[in-house]
């Protein structure tokens, strides 16, 4: 009898075979981007296009260069380009990391505060709401010299302005996510005389677990973005930061080094973003049709 | 001492609906109890006034002589809602150990009373599955499993089989007295089906609605065990029309579309 509705184990191939296919989709996309930038360049180039930016060599590197730039010296004394980015991406890595964690730990924090009482929701999310429409670029310099007066080291003033653009969505997602039990799994909780701590943990915590992910994938990237921005008024040169100032100095003359810095950056953010789903696949085990 | 005593309670909800009015019932030791009426007669309310899920505007409820919050924090509840409720971050094991977690029961004895709860529901090797890999029977049986865990004196059941299809239903209609048979339970329990209710209980409450009231009190005298025999025995459809007589009587019963013939199309 009880055979009926138990789930087949998948076949043993069958993971090996969906990491194929995502692999070739993976690479099919990255050709036709590639084939897509460099069309659009050549048309431009071709019939002078102004519209929408002027199109040229300098405006519009060719792909190859940009990777060629990262394995040549920018000058003679330089190491190798990739050298150089990939100290600044793990000094920015690790901004972003302590950053990222001070914002998801704080976003929690503040998010399950708002969820326990309506009152303080009303009167506190509007200026939740409120820190993230004042520009990171006014905030960031205040917080560098606040921190410098305590003898706080740069970079940790770095990973605070990234703590910044990381604990909204956290909120956000910590404030829905514990609100979204089932009213009878809390009845569930309270037959059994459970106090509020233990419904916050063994209920309302786990319901929440999806939510805080799709928040937290979206903190990883803007974690990397507030380091990067938050190393310009700390006058880090080390970092990521530090190198696309640097770089867009030098543009015209040598356009595809801002754009080899972009590439690591990139891939920052994305190691960082597969990171939050790896922690994700590891933690949240939840019926198919509530994991993203 | 009657396992739970109801006196003279009446719910009136926000907004003046008055879901009950002067409900007075005591029930055995014991007892298999349906509460069956038509919708919005007030039922399931009863039903979570007893477990003081809510509270009742006036009137008290004691469970085994104590106050009905006295018996919650004692954990004498267990309760089995239409939908099993599980949560899906835990196997069906962890499902089953929760209320036992609550109540402090270490890890030994928990998974030994896990083991036997599996076998109690006949649900032995699905301990490490995962709520959603069961079917909707099985889940049923995974959240009554959970509800005995840990030998509650009273078990509130609201509509637990409603969302089954008829044959998974009657079987576990068939398990449900076999466990209640095996455990010192009182069940009290919720139904729209006057089959169910007649077959599984000692006594059927007929409710009437707007405001809920108690119409009738029928003891029902199948004997014990019951077993599919039973719902064919000339006296279960004497019990069941006294049930739909005393439910048409209460003030009509809200018939689904199907049953009165007018089925899809025909609105």
């Amino acid at each position: 009898m009880a055979s009926v509705a138990v789930e087949r184990p998948l076949a043993e191939d069958a993971p090996v075979k969906r990491a194929r296919r995502r692999g070739l989709l993976l690479l099919a996309v990255l050709v036709l981007l590639w084939g897509f930038w460099e069309g659009f360049r050549a048309l431009g180039i071709h019939y002078g296009w102004q519209r929408p930016f002027t199109v040229d060599a300098t405006s519009m590197p060719h792909i190859h260069d940009m990777i060629w730039a990262l394995f040549q010296r920018p000058n003679p004394e330089a190491p190798l380009l990739i050298v150089t980015l990939l100290k600044a991406a793990a000094f920015t890595g690790r901004e972003a990391a302590l950053g990222f964690a001070m914002g998801a730990t704080g976003g929690f924090a503040i998010g399950a505060l708002l969820a326990h009482s309506r009152m303080l929701q009303r009167g506190l999310l509007p200026y939740v709401v409120a820190s993230q429409t004042i520009p990171i670029l006014a905030i960031a310099p205040m917080v560098v010299i606040w921190l410098a007066s305590v003898q706080v080291t740069p970079w940790v003033s770095v990973a605070v302005i990234a703590a910044y653009l990381t604990f909204f969505p956290v909120v956000i997602a910590t404030i829905r996510g514990l609100q979204a039990a089932d009213h009878r799994a809390v009845e569930l909780m309270r037959s059994y005389a459970a106090n509020r701590w233990t419904v916050l943990w063994k209920l309302r915590f786990p319901m929440a677990l999806p939510f805080l992910f799709s928040a937290l994938r979206i903190s990883a990237t803007a974690s990397i973005v507030g380091a990067i921005i938050g190393e310009q008024p700390s006058s880090i040169a080390g970092g990521l930061g530090g190198a696309i100032l640097n770089f867009a100095q030098y543009y015209s003359f040598q356009p595809q080094n801002l754009w080899a810095t972009n590439i690591i950056a990139a891939a920052l953010g994305i190691a960082f973003f597969l990171v939050v789903v790896a922690a994700e696949k590891l933690v949240v085990r939840r019926a198919p049709e509530h994991v993203a | 001492m009657s396992a739970v005593s109801i006196k003279n309670v009446s719910k009136e909800f926000k907004g003046g609906t008055k879901a009950l009015e002067d409900i007075d019932l005591e029930i055995e030791q014991r007892e298999f109890v349906s509460l069956i009426g038509p919708s919005g007669c007030g039922k399931s309310t009863l039903l979570r006034i007893v477990g003081d899920l809510i509270e009742p505007t006036s009137g008290g409820v004691t469970v085994n002589g104590k106050p009905a919050r006295q018996a919650r924090h004692d954990h004498d509840y267990g309760i089995v809602f239409q939908d099993p409720v599980l949560y899906d971050w835990r196997t069906v094991a962890r499902n089953i150990a929760l209320p036992l977690e609550l109540a402090g029961w270490d890890r030994n004895r928990r998974s030994q009373r896990v083991d036997e709860m599996l076998d109690l529901v006949e649900l032995r090797g699905f301990g490490e599955h995962h709520p959603w890999q069961l079917s909707g029977g099985m889940q049923q049986r995974v959240s009554i499993a959970r509800a005995l865990s840990f030998d509650p004196a009273l078990l509130l059941m609201d509509e637990p089989f409603g969302a089954l299809d008829e044959m998974t239903r009657e079987r576990l209609n068939a398990e449900l007295l076999r466990i209640w048979q095996a455990s010192e339970s009182t069940i009290v329990f919720v139904t729209h089906s006057i089959a169910e209710a007649v077959f599984l209980s000692t006594r059927v409450v007929v409710m009437s609605s707007r405001p809920g009231r108690v119409s009738k009190l029928i003891p029902i005298d199948l004997s014990q065990p019951r077993s599919a025999a039973t719902r064919e025995d000339p006296r279960f459809f004497e019990l069941a029309t006294e049930v739909r007589e005393a439910l048409h009587m209460g003030g009509g019963y809200d018939m689904p579309l199907a049953a009165t013939g007018l089925s899809e199309g025909a609105t």
